[in-house]
């Protein structure tokens, strides 16, 4: 039985970062993953890294993941594709605008700047796009990165400064108080840790449910699509209220758009994309982005992610177990909050305490009832097709 | 009504379909060519008549009697040519005719889906006027031309063979014909040949068809480049004979290919299980001797399940229609479907000594590649970023590799590189090639076009 300060649950990125948090600090971390760090939602994600349209309570740790970002080469070698090339959200009806306005406003107080565009202006900068829009909202600090690039990263800079990673090991069950935990891994070892990491993705309500704390946790398919490339013009992430679709592109040209959801098998092991759903999200591209008809689509993908009820992750203390904190239920939006939720874990587990405010991710937000009809539904069909669950 | 597709009209899909229709079945038969043939016996375009004998030599009876046996079932099929099948799931399929889409749905499905030349980089493979075996045929068979004047035919295999006398016969003079198979590789597999009957004395007789004509047929040959000439393409190939004395070889031209690939997207989005057959050095999915797949009215046939070769393909073609017969209730079925089985076992044998005795793969080759030799040709990646990706960031297996060189990424989705890229990363990893995996498959298993779905799509 091997033993160490700190045992993390999940190689995702929200894992890994916390990781090379704790190592950065001194303490001795074992990190397990069931497949490779970054497999499921950390990797198969649109890419976006963006503060802009998220709920308010969000916006402090997006504010921080946002500068974690902008320092990424130095903490884990690789830029991992990172361009603050700006997110524009853009506004389909009046009342889409009326929305942005509110939002940027609100947002302002918390330290967010966003520039409102009305048609013309917005057309005269971005000619590219398509009719119909009745404004948008642009967010310079906003940009993408790739999401296959990223997790590794952080797995190797982790284990580059002394974690133990171990992928292709599940943990098979978990007990622990507060004097310390024990996992029982699929490789036949036991793993003995002072504190605990829940950072499991779409599967961690199942471990938190083992600490009688279950929540109602979903899992949902985001339906990816990328194009073979074209000669670079978009330099902005695009949205949309509602968040139906999204589209971005690389530096190389290929364009990379999702919208809607696929479908996650029941034992939740697998996802793909649908074909109805990619056409859907390209009819969507080719209206926001007229010229993408001259495209060719190369490429779908679909994965797992977490989803909550209320669209916001759980981050926080267990509230059953002291020494055991929660990283999850990201909601399909979890990618650029992922690097400070790692350093937040950081202090939560080594501090007892966090500056960055995350007082609305506790885990016991959910009424009782909520929790037992979630339970009583899950597995039982595909994810949710919710334009509220999905990156807007 | 049971609604039955085929995709796939070659040698195993005309079978396949032959059978249903004999059972009163109408199937609907899908084809990315124009008509079908498949790559083997495909037909040149209507205006366009060819002498089968020219385009076929030894298999001219075969190719003609598939082509009859297709022309006669049309009345009783929905045949959908020129039209790719994209994505696949369990009962349906999507369909792209030009840019018009359609989903076809299916309670029995028959993937016949073929097979495509293994490509080993060389330096200079990427030059104009290098082309696959498979492509050079296509030129001859399909658009009455030749890739050049002076081909040379380099790699391994009974393709390579067939296309260099297939090229000869119409009067094109190869150049050279190199087999990367060592010297003494089919002297001392003879008896194993030998049990290939009639397989066997084809192979031979291309052979000693090729020394009649003049064509100067070496073995152990390794390819070392192919040298550009003053107007870019390929004017010359460079190589080691068995002695390793230093041959140049002039040409305007070169078809490559060491074996072929399965074709085996479809089968993997339709959820198919895959094993690795070390044999042909390729997973494959999982079929049982008479043809089913290991999902519920998915059948497998031809060398999109394991190649085999196309006499091979016929009888597994039909061996799969009569399994889904069997399966539909009709008797008598499930007795043809073994007695077809035990024949294909032993063209099986035949094929098993082809692949690692006559005509091993030369993985050596792939694993030799320079560090700067680019592998993946849509994106540009050379072995060394793979061998970096393997050695440095932690790629353990192939779909890893593919997320951080992008190695597969482009429109090919690694059918060019894929067979190289594998030996090359389990040499780096210093792993067999089964435990760094298969690229998964991803729909659209060919590129789309966007505009393809700005209407809906027809059913």
């Amino acid at each position: 039985m091997t033993g160490c300060d700190v045992a993390i649950i999940g190689g995702g990125l929200v894992g890994c970062s916390a990781a090379l948090h704790l190592r950065r600090r001194g303490a001795s971390v074992a990190l397990v993953e069931r497949r490779r760090c970054g497999s499921q939602a950390s990797g198969v994600n649109y890419g976006g890294v963006r503060q802009q349209g998220r709920d308010l309570a969000e916006v402090p740790l997006a504010r921080r993941s946002r500068r974690i970002w902008g320092e990424i080469e130095d903490l884990v070698d690789t830029g991992c594709g990172f361009e603050a090339s700006g997110h524009l959200k853009l506004a389909r009806s009046a009342d889409d605008m009326a929305g942005l306005e509110a939002y940027a406003g609100a947002a302002r107080e918390a330290g967010l700047t966003l520039e409102l565009l009305d048609p013309a202006r917005l057309h005269e900068r971005y000619p590219w796009l398509g009719g119909g829009l009745a404004g948008g909202s642009f967010c310079a600090e906003d940009g993408h990165a790739n999401p296959r690039l990223a997790t590794p990263a952080f797995a190797r800079a982790a284990a580059a400064a002394g974690a133990q990673i171990l992928e292709g090991v599940e943990v098979l069950d978990a007990v622990g108080d507060d004097r310390g935990f024990e996992l029982h891994l699929s490789d036949g070892t036991a793993l003995r840790s002072a504190r605990m990491i829940n950072a499991a993705g779409a599967w961690a309500a199942e471990v938190s449910a083992r600490f009688g704390e279950p929540v109602p946790e979903d899992a949902m398919a985001p339906n990816m699509c990328v194009t073979a490339p074209l000669s670079y013009f978009l330099e902005p992430s695009l949205g949309v209220c509602g968040g139906d679709i999204y589209v971005r592109q690389t530096r190389r040209g290929n364009v990379v758009f999702g919208g809607g959801t696929g479908i996650v098998d029941r034992g939740k092991v697998r996802a793909r994309p649908l074909a109805e759903v990619t056409a859907q999200a390209a009819r969507r591209a080719v209206a926001l982005v007229p010229r993408l008809a001259s495209a060719q689509l190369i490429r779908s993908w679909s994965g797992i992610e977490g989803v909550m009820p209320d669209g916001l992750p759980v981050i926080g203390p267990s509230a059953t177990t002291p020494g055991l904190f929660h990283g999850f239920g990201f909601s399909g939006h979890g990618f650029q909050l992922a690097p400070a939720v790692g350093a937040v874990l950081c202090e939560l587990v080594l501090d007892g305490d966090t500056p960055t405010p995350i007082a609305s991710f506790r885990i016991d937000r959910f009424g009782e009832s909520e929790t037992k009809r979630s339970l009583a539904g899950a597995n039982n069909g595909p994810g949710r097709n919710s334009e509220e669950g999905v990156q807007a | 009504m049971t609604e039955i597709a085929i995709v796939g009209t070659g040698p195993a899909g005309v079978r396949a379909a032959e059978i249903l229709v004999q059972a009163g079945l109408r199937p609907t038969v899908v084809d990315e060519g124009p008509d079908s043939g498949g790559q083997v016996y495909r037909r040149p375009p209507e205006p366009l008549r060819l002498e089968p004998r020219s385009l076929h030599g030894y298999d001219a009876g075969r190719a003609v009697a598939l082509h009859e046996t297709f022309d006669s079932l049309r009345p009783h099929i929905d045949h959908l040519p020129a039209t790719l099948v994209w994505s696949a799931s369990s009962g349906e399929l999507e369909l792209l005719t030009g840019s018009r889409r359609r989903r076809l749905r299916w309670d029995r499905l028959i993937l016949a889906t073929g097979a495509m030349d293994r490509i080993i980089p060389f330096e200079g493979w990427t030059l104009p006027g290098v082309y696959t075996l498979g492509g050079a045929q296509v030129a001859l068979k399909h658009q009455a031309c030749t890739v050049g004047s002076r081909p040379i035919f380099l790699g391994t295999g009974p393709l390579l063979y067939l296309v260099a006398w297939q090229y000869a016969a119409a009067g094109v003079q190869p150049a050279a014909v190199l087999d990367t198979a060592p010297p003494a590789a089919r002297r001392r597999s003879l008896l194993g040949l030998m049990r290939g009957g009639r397989n066997f004395a084809k192979g031979v007789r291309l052979v000693v068809g090729l020394r009649a004509r003049g064509v100067a047929l070496a073995t152990g040959v390794r390819p070392l480049a192919a040298i550009g000439g003053p107007d870019g393409t390929v004017r010359e190939l460079v190589w080691r004979d068995p002695r390793g004395a230093l041959r140049r070889t002039g040409c305007d031209a070169v078809a490559v290919g060491f074996g072929l690939s399965s074709e085996t997207r479809l089968a993997d989005l339709c959820g198919l299980p895959f094993a690795f057959h070390a044999g042909q050095r390729q997973w494959l999915p999982i079929c049982d001797e008479q043809g089913r797949s290991a999902a519920p009215g998915v059948y497998l046939a031809g060398d999109g399940a394991g190649i085999d070769g196309a006499a091979a393909a016929e009888l597994s073609g039909a061996r799969a229609a009569h399994a889904l017969l069997h399966d539909l209730g009709h008797a008598g079925s499930g007795k043809t479907a073994s007695a077809l089985g035990h024949r294909l076992s032993s063209l099986a044998r035949f094929r098993e000594v082809l692949d690692s005795k006559a005509f091993p793969f030369p993985a050596a080759l792939a694993t030799a590649a320079a560090d700067e030799l680019v592998i993946c040709r849509c994106e540009g990646v050379t072995a060394g970023v793979l061998r970096d990706a393997a050695q440095r960031l932690g790629a353990s297996e192939i779909n890893r590799a593919k997320a951080f060189t992008r190695i597969g990424m482009g429109p090919c989705q690694g059918r060019v590189c894929g067979p190289a890229a594998a030996e090359i990363l389990a040499a780096a990893l210093g792993v067999p090639l089964e435990a760094i995996g298969r690229l998964r498959g991803q729909a659209p298993v060919k590129p789309v076009p966007l505009a393809a779905f700005l209407e809906e799509a027809g059913l």
